[in-house]
């Protein structure tokens, strides 16, 4: 008869508080990172006289960030998993040069291109998680390596020149805007209307898994709170829309990143793939005595990273419509940055994709912000490198003081 | 002397939420052994960790009395200038240093330009090995050694402290038989140099051994200090579990059915050096319904036997044969084993058997995703249903299943190991050391969900290094020495006194 049940954790006690607002306060400390976002936001909406938040700014923060917040996506997963992968900025550089080489040398049309270059990213990838996983070799080293490696087989590859003039189709990737109003019209409804769908999507999703919760009788968000977010969403994405629809409509980026939020949330939290790599990063000998096959696990893992890096390598090539030697420079940093300030963990096991994007999103925000103040590059960098160091600092002191904390 | 060298008054310590100490009083007489007692979450270390400034002062209430003066230790460094040393269960030593180095660590021997003096630090750390009976080189590196006398390592840097108190936590709970013995009368020769020791241990037979005193701790409040002449282990069980345990073990009626599991020259090969034969031809058998024991030494291969059946999780070359129910399987990798029913419960619950960091319901899915799978994704509201299932019928102490499985008592956490297990379904369960570190109450109820499942028609394994648990609780026990099975017995046949020479038959060179 251990004696346990008496320290269950109240969350609430020590603050008298009705239970509701107990709730949102305890939900807002675990959603610290949005507020952090929403605060960075504010900020250089002020330093920036509002510049920030005009529609074509938005609309270029979201072009502009594609890539690191592709990349972003892959790479907390690798760190939930007890990983990093450094090679992330080489690898997009060499896929970006090399599509530009099947394009212009090789003739291929835009869209074997593309499928191309992902497939030359699946294989980059397969090499590394060979190294990784059936070697077992840690990830830092082989992906150091690789770091140099793809780097010297980018510049090899554009054999000292730059590829410039892709099709404009590829072009779309990191340019292109979905719009059916004229170059007129003051506002596209076509985007409107997809983000009137977007908030009805989501709200009748997020009050299909409350049902589902409530029916299994788990707790949930109380109503006053749970509708206020709710709203909250709606005005939030609402506003953004209409941004965009004020400017060109909907960035093609923009749909892509849509598309793999949506995928890789329902990996990381629904799929067995997704809980496997938690498991491991959480305990890698208790996952591989449960049956997790960690070894393919992390070998599939940096397959599906070398994709996404490829990805974001193709983004990044048709933003710029160029191919340089330079490309991808740093990426990998600002990916890893963004999983980190984002809440994963640097020991592995704990991180989720929504994290990461928000992470990216204010690395976005800095950097824009910082270029609109017209901040030089030298304090933008220390600025960033103090961001993160906060931000996991934060994260560390925070689940101190809640000894161990309450899950994700 | 009967004046005390410490005295803990009134001491209160709150957790956001829980109150984790309240009102404790600890008496301890100047040269005495002095047992704490209670289970898991009883607040034994909590109070130790108030008394080492783990906790500093001002995040309790009550006084401290440390030889008739009134401390106010900030952190652990002031209780060490004082004289108290405390020795956690989980070692504090560097695995790649020397044993002198470690003897030595933040406390190093220095020469005149304020350089480390090689010499004189092995020269006293020799001293220093002596006093504790340890018989190695000083510059032998820590894991090159036993975790037996990785302990006396630790002894014997506290005594480099100059501790006039020294608090033991669990010290012999990964230890053997023989290492155990050995320090128990290290404890009572220092008792003899006048050193006090306060020992927190869940092994009453040690106690009742060693200890001039027992204070019981239950709930966070002294329940009493009884005299060495007055202990007895059911006054102890009493104090601690706030009831008579008439019975250490439930009762169980075996209903043996058919064979289930048959191993047949099962060998395994040590995973580094393949030339060394770590599981040797073993040949065992499990029906449906029986709860069979492996008793063996530490190092005769029992885990190394179980976890090499189970998915070759240990070990090289392995070679044999496993049927089921009369036809053979393989078990090459875990996922193959549990697919043909098996279970491996580790012994060590949080380095091999919890995601730590994960919650309950997480942990409980772990082996059977897939079972919760439908459409491609895993069923999260059935998952948390399952978990809240196990959670009540395993009587798992949490207010939900949502609770992180590292904020668990050792009980806890093994009902979580065991719902695991339980929930992949396998009609061969491998139990290894499924009381380890968990107190008498909770072991109590580990061995009736044991019993319900032998009941229900699992054939179980249970591997253990405390033989009476074998006794109480197993239909028929398998000896296993030097990786052989060197007999079997059923339990009415078996008495300590025959297994253990089983256990410690030789090799015939």
């Amino acid at each position: 008869m251990s004696d346990t049940a008496t320290k269950a954790p109240a969350p609430s006690s020590g603050i008298k508080l009705p239970s509701t607002l107990s709730h949102i306060v305890g939900d807002l400390g675990k959603n610290g990172i949005f507020l952090a976002l929403i605060a960075v936001v504010v900020l250089f909406s002020i330093t920036t006289n509002g510049i920030l938040l005009r529609p074509q700014n938005i609309s270029n923060l979201i072009v502009q960030n594609g890539y690191i917040l592709i990349l972003a996506i892959g790479m907390v997963l690798v760190i939930v998993a007890g990983h990093i992968d450094l090679s992330v900025g080489s690898i997009a550089a060499f896929i970006g040069a090399f599509s530009g080489v099947l394009i212009r040398d090789a003739g291929f049309p835009w869209w074997l291109a593309i499928i191309g270059a992902l497939v030359i990213g699946a294989v980059v990838g397969a090499w590394q998680g060979f190294w990784i996983a059936y070697v077992g070799i840690p990830a830092f080293i082989v992906t150091l390596a690789g770091m140099l490696i793809f780097r010297g087989l980018a510049l090899i590859t554009l054999g000292n020149s730059n590829i410039g003039s892709f099709p404009e189709e590829y072009r779309a990737l990191g340019n292109g805007f979905i719009s059916f109003a004229g170059p007129d019209a003051a506002i596209d409804f076509f985007t409107l209307a997809v983000g009137g769908l977007a908030i009805i999507a989501l709200i009748v999703q997020q009050v299909r898994t409350r049902n589902g919760r409530k029916k299994y009788g788990q707790a949930v968000d109380p109503t006053v709170w749970f509708v206020a977010k709710m709203a909250f969403v709606t005005v939030g994405v609402g506003a953004f829309t209409y941004a965009l629809a004020s400017f060109k409509g909907i960035p093609v980026t923009l749909i892509v990143l849509a598309v793999l939020v949506m995928i890789y949330g329902i990996v990381a939290n629904r799929t067995v793939f997704g809980r496997h790599i938690y498991a491991i990063g959480g305990n890698r000998h208790a996952a591989e005595l449960s049956g997790v096959k960690t070894r393919s696990v992390d070998f599939w893992l940096f397959v599906n990273m070398g994709i996404l890096a490829a990805l974001a390598g193709l983004v990044f090539t048709a933003r710029l419509n160029l191919a340089g030697p330079k490309a991808g420079d740093g990426f990998e940093l600002e990916a890893i940055s963004a999983a980190f300030i984002g809440g994963a963990a640097v020991q592995g096991g704990i991180g989720t994709i929504s994290g990461a994007i928000i992470g990216g999103l204010i690395i976005g925000v800095l950097n824009n912000g910082m270029s609109i103040m017209g901040i030089g590059i030298e304090w933008q960098q220390a600025v960033k490198g103090l961001v993160l160091l906060l931000a996991v600092a934060f994260d560390v002191y925070n689940k101190r003081r809640a000894g161990g904390g309450s899950g994700r | 002397m009967t004046q005390n060298i410490l005295e803990m008054r009134s001491i209160t310590k709150t957790f956001p939420g829980v109150k984790a100490l309240s009102d404790v009083t600890l008496e301890v007489a100047r040269g005495e052994v002095h047992a704490i007692c209670g289970e898991n979450g009883a607040g034994k270390s909590t109070l130790m960790k108030v008394l080492s400034g783990v906790y500093p002062h001002g995040t309790y209430e009550g006084d401290i009395v440390f030889e008739n003066e009134t401390v106010e230790f900030r952190d652990i460094r002031d209780s060490e200038a004082k004289g108290i040393v405390i020795i956690h269960q989980e070692l504090a030593l560097s695995p790649y240093l020397s044993i002198a180095e470690n003897i030595f660590l933040n406390n190093e021997v220095k020469g005149p330009l304020g350089l480390i003096d090689w010499n004189r630090t092995n020269q006293e750390a020799k001293k220093l090995l002596a006093r504790v009976g340890l018989d190695e080189d000083p510059v032998t590196r820590i894991l090159d050694i036993g975790v037996g006398k990785q302990q006396l390592v630790e002894i014997a840097k506290a005594l480099s402290k100059e501790v006039k108190l020294l608090i033991l936590d669990e010290p012999t709970a990964a230890l053997n038989d023989s290492d155990s013995d050995h320090l128990l009368d290290l404890i009572l020769h220092l008792k003899g140099q006048g050193i006090t020791s306060i020992i927190i241990s869940h092994k009453l037979n040690e106690i009742k051994k060693i200890a001039d005193s027992v204070t019981v701790i239950r709930d966070g409040k002294t329940i009493e200090t009884i005299q060495h002449k007055d202990v007895s282990e059911d006054r102890i069980i009493k104090g601690m579990v706030g009831r008579d345990l008439e019975h250490r073990y439930p009762d169980h009626t075996p209903h043996i059915g058919e064979e289930v599991l048959r191993v047949e020259k099962w060998t395994a090969h040590h995973p580094q050096d393949s030339s060394r034969v770590m599981v040797d031809n073993v040949d065992l058998t499990v029906h449906a319904g029986e709860i069979v024991g492996i008793a063996g030494l530490m190092g005769a291969g029992r885990t190394e036997f179980a976890m090499s059946l189970f998915g070759h999780s240990y070990g090289s070359r392995i070679s044999g044969k496993v049927f089921k129910r009369g036809k053979e399987i393989k078990t090459r990798t875990v996922d193959e084993a549990i697919q043909n029913g098996i279970a491996y419960a580790t012994e060590d619950r949080k380095m091999y058997g919890l995601n730590l960091i994960e919650d309950i319901k997480r942990n409980i899915s772990m082996a059977s995703l897939r079972k919760l799978v439908s459409f491609g994704l895993v069923n999260d509201n059935e998952e948390y249903k399952v978990a809240n299932e196990y959670r009540q019928s395993m009587n798992i102490k949490s207010p939900t299943v949502l609770q992180r499985t590292g904020q668990l008592s050792g009980g806890n956490q093994q009902k979580v190991v065991l719902s695991k297990w339980i929930y992949s379904d396998p009609e061969v369960l491998i139990l290894d050391e499924p009381t380890r570190g968990i107190d008498v109450g909770a072991k109590y109820e580990i061995y009736t969900i044991i019993n319900r499942l032998a009941s229900e028609g699992k054939a179980i394994i249970v591997i253990s290094s405390e033989l009476p648990e074998l006794l109480g609780i197993c239909d028929r026990i398998y000896a296993l020495s030097e990786g052989r099975i060197t007999g079997q017995m059923p339990v009415a046949d078996a008495t300590p006194e025959a297994l253990l020479k089983l256990m410690t038959l030789e090799k015939q060179r």
